[in-house]
């Protein structure tokens, strides 16, 4: 009854599969343009709001402007990753939702029915080059940032206080959203409303908390995600923000609550959404 | 070879498959035949483990889909010939999907070759016709040279010389002693390309033979005759247990008989015979016949089979 004794056939290797399932991942991510796109828009992102933040900042510059403000020239030069983080977020989506878009997620699973290391393999590929562009774009903007900081004399150098914590936590940063935005695409399943989700969080959700009254600023509002997360940018602390490492601390704890619950449902539910 | 036992899905209220039971052996082409919202792809997306069974289940060579680590060497499955993404190249994704399986990446080529798509190898899919993303969900069900197929509609958007050549291509494969197992809802297309079929209606199988049995059991094997004489042969041919089933004018129609029975019966009374024909239903006939009363053509029913 078993064709395997008159069929030739290939021998399968043996061993662990998420090796494998690692390569195609990978090979599935660096194929597809839109993820060349998305990381260039990451970078340009970070190396532009950067360059214009420390410029604004560098021409208002006087004894007023510091009395007034934090004084924190490496944050400063940091904060196009908060619009950065929108290429990494879409990226870390469309990875998981992109393969339910065109049901390639079918053809996926049917040749992993061991659809958790597929999300595990997801994560790690996404994750990683999300470090690694993260880093880059936080590094190149903290930089250029400097340059231009450096015509008033108020740049801040990588061995000062906190500066390579936040410089380093940019890329930190970056690689753990990909991760919660890819288990939201897993989650959510389609690419508009995984974004949708992931730009409620990012960016509304710390909108909404802005507004909230007084008693909140201090204690819920610095743990809602993106606030959380972005907190490691801080090389001087800050009042109404969660201490770097505890905010981000926080940030981990939501991807990994994310990223469980996908695992969870990953296999209990069929395929394709009906 | 693939098993299904009292294989169920329901959908809330809706039954898409509703305890099918069938075994297809290696060896043959077995077609998956049935109109379209039967449950056919209900039944092969559970067979890939990719959507789980309410009741019942389905193995292949005795284990679960899902027991498989590297399944693409033991199944190959073609689903949905759209579900790709357009901007990779045909042979980056069949990389991807040998990658996984730990195929090696000469095979990607090697298969490309096979289903004619070798020269468009580089080319991003989404410029692709439908009948060359068949070709490349058969080439991605060749990967790893498995000993059972399952295709769902392969033929769909193919032209007449792809029909040919995935016709010819299924044989082949069965005759090497592989389980082909291919899902049509064009029964004439399955009589030319199977051995054996599984018919199934509203979920439910309605066959499982082979095509000759098939037609043999739902076809009405009619004479037709044309006699003066007609009411006189028609109580001469009752008389004899045979079936009238019309009688106008002239003309008569009887089942369960043959010309040669009839021809004889006339000779014998002196009745003159002005025509006479046999006529058999053909194998579409035949599958209207039996699934006349599974098809199903209501919108919500319908998307039972389709891209869902």
């Amino acid at each position: 009854m078993t064709t395997t004794e008159h069929l030739q056939r290939m021998a399968a290797p043996t061993g662990a599969i998420m090796p494998g399932v690692l390569r195609a991942e990978w090979t599935k991510l660096t194929s597809l343009r839109s993820t060349r796109w998305l990381l260039l828009i990451t970078v340009l992102l970070a190396l532009v709001v950067s360059a214009v933040v420390t410029s604004v900042y560098a021409s208002q510059y006087d004894q007023d402007f510091a009395a007034r403000h934090t004084i924190d020239p490496a944050y400063w030069s940091l904060t196009g990753l908060i619009f950065a983080q929108l290429g990494v977020g879409v990226l870390g989506v469309l990875t998981m939702s992109g393969e339910y878009g065109t049901g390639l997620i079918s053809t996926t699973f049917t040749a992993v029915p061991q659809r958790r290391t597929v999300l595990v393999a997801k994560a790690v590929v996404v994750s990683a080059v999300a470090l690694v562009v993260g880093a880059v774009s936080s590094l190149g903007a903290f930089l250029l940032g400097q340059l231009v900081l450096s015509g008033k004399h108020i740049g801040a150098g990588i061995g000062d206080p906190g500066v390579l914590r936040a410089v380093t936590g940019g890329g930190l940063y970056l690689a753990v959203l990909a991760v919660l935005a890819l288990s939201l695409g897993a989650l959510v399943r389609h690419s508009a409303g995984a974004i949708a989700t992931v730009l409620g969080l990012l960016y509304v959700l710390p909108a909404i908390g802005a507004i909230l009254p007084p008693s909140w600023q201090d204690t819920a509002v610095p743990y809602f995600p993106g606030n959380a997360g972005l907190a490691i940018l801080h090389a001087v602390p800050m009042v109404n923000a969660a201490a770097p490492w505890t905010g981000f601390a926080a940030f981990c704890a939501y991807a990994a609550l994310a990223f469980t619950a996908a695992l969870y449902v990953l296999p209990r539910r069929d395929a394709l959404p009906k | 070879m693939i098993a299904a036992e009292g294989l169920t899905k329901r959908y809330g209220s809706v039954t898409a498959v509703d305890d099918l039971s069938f075994d297809v052996l290696p060896g043959r082409v077995t077609g998956f035949v049935g109109p379209n919202g039967a449950g056919k792809t209900t039944t092969l997306r559970m067979a890939l483990g990719l959507d789980a069974p309410t009741a019942g289940r389905v193995t292949i060579d005795g284990r679960p889909y899902g027991a498989y680590r590297r399944p693409l060497f033991e199944v190959g499955a073609l689903i949905d010939a759209q579900a790709l993404h357009g901007g990779r190249s045909a042979a980056q994704h069949l990389l991807a999907l040998a990658h996984s399986n730990g195929i090696p990446g000469r095979r990607v080529q090697q298969v490309l070759k096979r289903v004619g798509l070798g020269d468009v190898a580089g080319r991003r899919v989404g410029g692709f016709s439908l009948g060359m993303r068949q070709r490349l969900g058969i080439a991605a069900a060749l990967l790893g040279d498995p000993p059972v197929l399952i295709l769902d509609e392969p033929v769909n958007g193919l032209d007449p010389e792809g029909i040919v050549w995935i016709r010819t291509l299924l044989k082949s494969l069965a005759t090497e002693g592989r389980t082909v197992f291919v899902s049509s809802h064009l029964m004439s297309e399955m009589a030319q390309t199977a051995d054996h079929l599984v018919v199934i209606g509203r979920g439910r199988l309605l066959a499982d033979s082979s095509v000759e049995a098939f037609v043999g059991r739902t076809s009405r094997n009619e004479v037709r005759v044309v006699t003066p004489q007609s009411t006189e042969l028609a109580g001469l041919l009752t008389d004899h247990g045979v079936h009238v089933r019309a009688v106008d004018g002239e003309r008569l129609v009887a089942t369960g008989t043959d010309v040669s029975t009839v021809g004889r019966l006339a000779a014998d009374h002196r009745i003159v015979l002005l025509e006479l024909a046999a006529q058999s239903a053909s194998l579409e006939e035949a599958f209207m016949e039996l699934t006349r009363d599974s098809a199903d053509h209501t919108a919500d029913f319908g998307n039972m089979d389709g891209a869902a």
